[in-house]
């Protein structure tokens, strides 16, 4: 490395579905991984992805760009089926098969990395507040705070992302 | 080569053998060889990146078939 001073990478993540929970902490895990330091700010629904008993889902409505059902045929879920009672856990659980398949870790797996290696995990305080999570709810290991607990870390950061 | 440790990823995929090959480095001396083999065609750009950002050094490799093989040398 030709700097001294510590890389640090700031992550946004606010979103609570399954599908964008995994950018965050993929790229936390390998920011601390490349010898950096990396903070993840839970905000909104994002708040979700660090709950104990988390059972983060996938969307099937508005989203062309997921994979069709069957491989060899060319044709998606229709937004109008999307609705249907039971779309979400089918969408959740071709997903999750298709990521097993493919090999990549789940992201129980991918916070278990963050936490061990230090990255700091910030549940903001006005998201608990307005959505009544309390920190019992959280996972251990989490830190509590707000937009100046993060814009303080991220003021000193070399790379900031928002998902 | 005198080779330290032996990291099997084959069939993981990104992010996990970066994540390996840190957790690899802890416990190990200066000078240590790991040998990482790895499935995942991303892994050849990303241990490249990994490797420039952490200073431990890949002193060979080599692909074999589908698997491709690094000596990291730990700094």
């Amino acid at each position: 490395m030709s700097e001294d001073k510590t890389k640090r990478v700031a992550i946004i993540a606010l979103h609570g579905t399954l599908d964008l929970a995994f950018p965050p902490l993929i790229l936390a895990s390998t920011a601390i991984a490349m010898d950096m330091e990396a903070a993840i700010f839970f905000t909104f629904y994002g708040l979700d992805i660090i709950k104990k008993n988390s059972n983060l889902q996938v969307p099937p409505l508005a989203n062309p760009a997921m994979p069709y059902p069957v491989p060899a045929i060319p044709i998606g879920v229709p937004n109008i089926i999307g609705v249907l009672p039971g779309m979400t856990a089918m969408a959740t659980m071709m997903m999750k098969g298709w990521m097993k398949k493919a090999g990549v870790m789940t992201t129980d797996k991918l916070i278990e990395a963050c936490m061990k290696g230090g990255v700091r995990m910030i549940a903001c305080q006005m998201t608990m507040d307005v959505m009544g999570v309390k920190k019992e709810e959280l996972l251990d290991g989490v830190e509590i705070g707000g937009a100046g607990t993060f814009l303080d870390y991220a003021c000193d950061a070399d790379v900031t992302l928002s998902f | 080569m005198n080779v330290a440790k032996v990291l099997d990823c084959k069939g993981k995929c990104c992010p996990e053998p970066i994540l390996d090959i840190k957790n690899a480095m802890t416990g190990l001396k200066s000078g240590d060889v790991v040998e990482l083999q790895a499935t995942d065609a991303g892994s050849v750009n990303d241990m490249a990146s990994w490797s420039k950002r952490t200073g431990n050094a890949i002193i060979e490799q080599k692909q074999d078939g589908s698997v491709y093989i690094f000596y990291v040398q730990k700094k």
